[in-house]
């Protein structure tokens, strides 16, 4: 696949050494049509193809007119939104509290999202059905013992739309809160210095300088959660089945059972690809005149808003968010796992190692899981991260013209179900040349330019926040592009590297809904090996398994902030 | 191949019309094979075979560790998910020229039929079922062998529905008591319940399934997932699903019980195959014979609590006899020729 990107015109050439920059970007460019221009290319080929590989718009007919494809559009819809619109409410003041006030245990609160971000949304859903199904469920039942409820009556039913949008928000608020809380980390307090020098009210302050410095990463959170809600696959796959309804990826997951119909499954992902170039579109619009860099040559200490007593409310208020994605779940996957029963809490009589003997020692399938996913997770973090951080480089600096299709291509996932993408990707690579199902690989593609969107705008708002006079000293010192790029730039942005790194690597733990439609039985990994078990209600064994993945995340993400923690205090202190 | 003709083989060409006949037959039929020491070693020296299943995973599990135990050196790994979605896995990893599965047992007789139209199966047929099997347990060419025998019944929990309370036939699960209290699997993922919609539809009529779906049914995906809701008491009662599971949680002390329904038990039988192109050929050949032999057939009564074609196996206290039950016919060819009407038309009535 060739792409027409037309070179700047060259500036003069600098004395010493030649400027490797171009050849790799396009070389980049490449690889970047390689991994999401093909697939959507057979994915509109499918689209508007019938069974005999006629042309056809009757695939969008079936859709509009039928129910059974067109009330899952409709449900989609309205759970990203809804969760969306619930992440930020939850997240942004969540984000703000971490980043600007002296609320306690900031660091532990950070810690916990981080946590939530990382556990598996499928994981987070079996896990509230342990908690929340509305007979077994754990939290329905000291319902019953509390209020002495009759034994059908129910506080919570998981099993429902709103059970489904509030397991969604659950693993989608760290999005919001991430962005949010880095760029106010980012802010220095010089303009709210300045406005409180002038006069300004706290309320002034937050209003008229806080609130607008973070609204660009307030926006853009609720842009990437709800394109998260719209595309995820893990959570309605466990929920909506019994709720009776479906979503468009659980839609699109049945168009691929026997006999598969890919022409419809195609036909229904375009939709959600105009939704999103449509609302990237409008993100640009909302943000496009508001370019802050503020990260530049002089920096100074952000400012911390003081609480007073207001400091353990909000601690509580926290903590009670947090209850949600992360101590509730993670107490009803521990409970399950050593339970004979998982309904029951585990008592001396009721303890068994049972179901840790079985994942370990019986179940033939968690061995290959196990070496599958590591494999996987640390090649997907490397290529991943360093496609992520050239292509944002080239758009956030606009170094090569045609940086805007780079940059489309990049964000372009988001917009594609895994599920859809992994059928793309099926299509695309069980045909010569490149013939790739069966193997590693095409997994390694699937979680690369999934994880690609997210990456690039994690790693493109760093950019942004560097401001190029730095990068522009150098060159003006004689330095090629590279040069700048590594000396430079490199370490400004290297926490924003290892946490993109981390970022990609524990999205491949999570991810299920390419690898279900990738996967053979010799490239199974463990997200899979779960749904597998979901299907036949093996919650023990998947509790086991559920604990044994969040223990490798987490050692994964320790290990990383331990990394990078000795730079922390550097990249603050540049200038 | 050895030429060895049991005497089974030569009563059935002799009953055939004539002599050209009892070629044809004979070139069909493929002699019975014993485990003999030059398969073992030859299945030892490939030391693996993927096994792709729909059996219950903690059976299967334990089926593949007996069988290694048996015939060490040889690593089984067990590939369990619903009869259905093995299906489409087979179907798609053959149709990219993937040649992963070694040996297959299913839910469901109509995949037999389209692996055997598409010529995917090896002829192989181990010396127990020939001496051992009723002829409608196994293809007259050897290509597949029915392993276990299931049923589908209805089954309750019995600390929240009194024994007297029960339903004792589909219809009676029509009554407004049970809205909200029943659990049902899913055709397009489980064989079992794909055979057991076929033959309910076939019986009482689709508007069975239209009146049940008001009935607010929790919906899960596989057979064996249904014991396991009632058991846990999300749900009061399965309107489908594995009943040799009912009966093993109910010998484990949960508070289950089966309901033969007054309108007949659906039935599935679970066939098994060795695929041409299997990878393991030895290995898979020796696991799909012992897998028929009566050590591991007795497994599947005892252990598994299903029910066993093999005619030596012994029946195990606890349990109503297969005789005894009033069983829905099964029909291969209904199921072949409808399944994609039946996924199509359940999912139209139960939105899932």
């Amino acid at each position: 696949m060739t792409t027409a990107i037309p070179a700047t015109p060259a500036p003069a050439p600098r004395k010493f050494g030649i400027d490797l920059s171009k050849p790799i970007l396009l070389a980049f460019a490449v690889i970047l049509c390689g991994l999401i221009v093909m697939p959507l290319s057979w994915l509109v080929v499918y689209a508007f193809t019938d069974k005999n590989g006629a042309f056809t718009v009757g695939n969008f007919d079936r859709l509009v007119s039928d129910a059974a494809y067109l009330d899952p559009l409709l449900t989609t819809f309205a759970l990203a939104t809804l969760s969306a619109l619930i992440c930020c409410v939850v997240a942004a003041p969540m984000g703000w509290l971490v980043a600007r006030t002296d609320m306690p245990l900031r660091r532990t609160v950070r810690i916990l999202v981080t946590a939530s971000f990382v556990t598996p949304p499928f994981l987070g859903a079996i896990a509230w059905e342990l908690l929340a199904a509305p007979n077994s469920g754990l939290l329905n039942q000291l319902f019953r013992e509390i209020t002495g409820a009759p034994a059908d009556a129910h506080l919570l039913n998981i099993y429902s739309f709103s059970g489904l949008v509030f397991v969604i928000s659950c693993y989608t608020f760290p999005y919001v809160f991430v962005l949010v809380a880095n760029a106010l980390d980012r802010t220095p307090g010089d303009l709210e210095d300045a406005s409180a020098i002038l006069g300004g009210k706290t309320w002034d302050t937050a209003r008229r300088i806080t609130i607008p410095l973070a609204l660009p990463a307030v926006l853009a959170g609720a842009l990437v959660a709800f394109l998260q809600a719209m595309t995820l696959f893990g959570s309605p796959a466990i929920l909506a089945m019994p709720a009776g309804f479906h979503t468009i990826t659980t839609k699109i997951w049945s168009l691929f059972q026997f006999p598969p119909k890919p022409e419809l499954a195609a036909a229904a992902s375009l939709p959600l690809l105009v939704l999103t170039v449509i609302l990237l579109r409008a993100e640009h619009m909302v943000l496009g005149r508001r370019g802050y860099s503020v990260v530049g040559g002089k920096n100074s200490e952000s400012r911390i808003v003081r609480l007073g007593g207001w400091r353990w409310v909000m601690l509580a208020a926290a903590m009670l968010v947090l209850m949600c994605p992360v101590f509730l779940p993670y107490f009803a996957l521990l409970n399950a796992s050593f339970s004979r029963v998982a309904s029951h809490l585990v008592s001396l009589g009721n303890f068994t190692l049972q179901n840790v003997r079985f994942v370990f020692f019986e179940l033939s399938a968690t061995q290959g899981a196990l070496r599958n996913t590591f494999i996987l997770g640390t090649l997907a973090a490397t290529a991943g991260t360093i496609l992520a951080l050239v292509i944002s480089y080239v758009t956030t600096r606009q170094a090569v013209t045609g940086y805007r299709v780079l940059g489309f291509l990049a964000t372009a996932p988001a917009a594609i179900p895994g599920i859809v993408l992994g059928v793309g990707l099926f299509f695309t690579y069980t045909r010569p040349p490149f013939v790739l199902y069966g193997t590693l690989w095409i997994l390694l593609i699937a979680f690369v330019t999934l994880a690609m969107p997210a990456a690039y705008q994690q790693l493109q708002s760093a950019f942004r926040s560097v401001h190029p006079e730095l990068e522009d000293a150098s060159r003006i010192l004689g330095a090629t592009r590279l040069r700048a790029l590594w000396q430079i730039t490199a370490p400004l942005l290297r926490t924003s590297v290892i946490a993109t790194w981390c970022f990609i690597f524990v999205g491949v733990i999570r991810e299920l809904s390419a690898a279900i439609m990738l996967f053979t039985s010799d490239t199974k990994v463990l997200s899979v090996l779960i749904y597998d078990l979901n299907e036949s209600g093996d919650l023990a064994a998947i509790s086991v398994l559920g604990l044994l993945m969040l223990v490798i995340t987490f050692s994964v993400v320790a290990l990383a902030n331990s990394l990078r923690g000795g730079n922390a205090r550097r990249n603050v202190a540049v200038g | 191949m050895t030429k060895r003709f049991s005497k089974r083989d030569v009563l059935k060409g002799a009953g055939a019309l004539g002599l050209s006949a009892f070629a044809v037959r004979v070139a069909a039929a493929p002699a019975a094979e014993a485990v003999t020491p030059a398969l073992i070693e030859a299945a030892k020296k490939e030391g693996k075979l993927s096994f792709y299943t729909a059996m219950d995973l903690q059976f299967a599990e334990r089926l593949g560790k007996a069988f290694e135990a048996k015939f060490s050196g040889i690593v089984v790994r067990v590939e369990r998910s619903g009869a259905e979605r093995v299906f489409s896995r087979i179907g798609q990893e053959y149709s990219s020229n993937i040649h992963a599965v070694d040996v297959v047992n299913t839910a469901d007789q109509a995949h037999c039929i389209i692996w055997k139209q598409n010529g995917w199966l090896a002829p192989y047929l181990p010396e127990e079922v020939v001496q051992h099997f009723d002829k409608r347990y196994y293809d007259p060419e050897g290509l597949h062998v029915t392993t276990r025998i299931l049923i589908s019944p209805i089954a309750y929990n019995t600390s929240l529905v009194k024994k007297e309370d029960a339903p004792k036939s589909f219809k009676d699960l029509l009554d407004p008591k049970w809205v909200g209290k029943l659990v049902k699997a899913h055709p397009a993922y489980s064989g079992t319940i794909m055979n057991a919609t076929f033959e309910i539809a076939r019986d009482l009529g689709w508007d069975y399934f239209e009146k049940l779906a008001k009935q607010n049914v929790m919906q899960v995906q596989s057979a064996t997932d249904t014991p396991k809701r009632i058991s846990l008491g999300e749900r009061a009662v399965m309107v489908d699903g594995a009943g040799y599971l009912v009966i093993r949680y109910k010998e484990a002390g949960q508070p289950v019980e089966i309901i033969y329904p007054e309108e007949g038990t659906p039935l599935a039988t679970g066939p098994s195959a060795v695929f041409k192109a299997a990878p393991n050929p030895n290995a898979a050949r020796l696991f799909h014979n012992w897998m028929h032999s009566r050590e591991a057939q007795q497994m599947i009564v005892d252990s598994a609590r299903q029910y066993s074609p093999h005619g030596q196996t012994v029946e195990k206290p606890g349990v109503r006899k297969l005789a005894d039950i009033k069983l829905m016919k099964e029909d291969p060819e209904g199921v072949h020729a409808q399944a994609e009407a039946v996924k199509k038309r359940y999912a139209e009535i139960f939105k899932v």
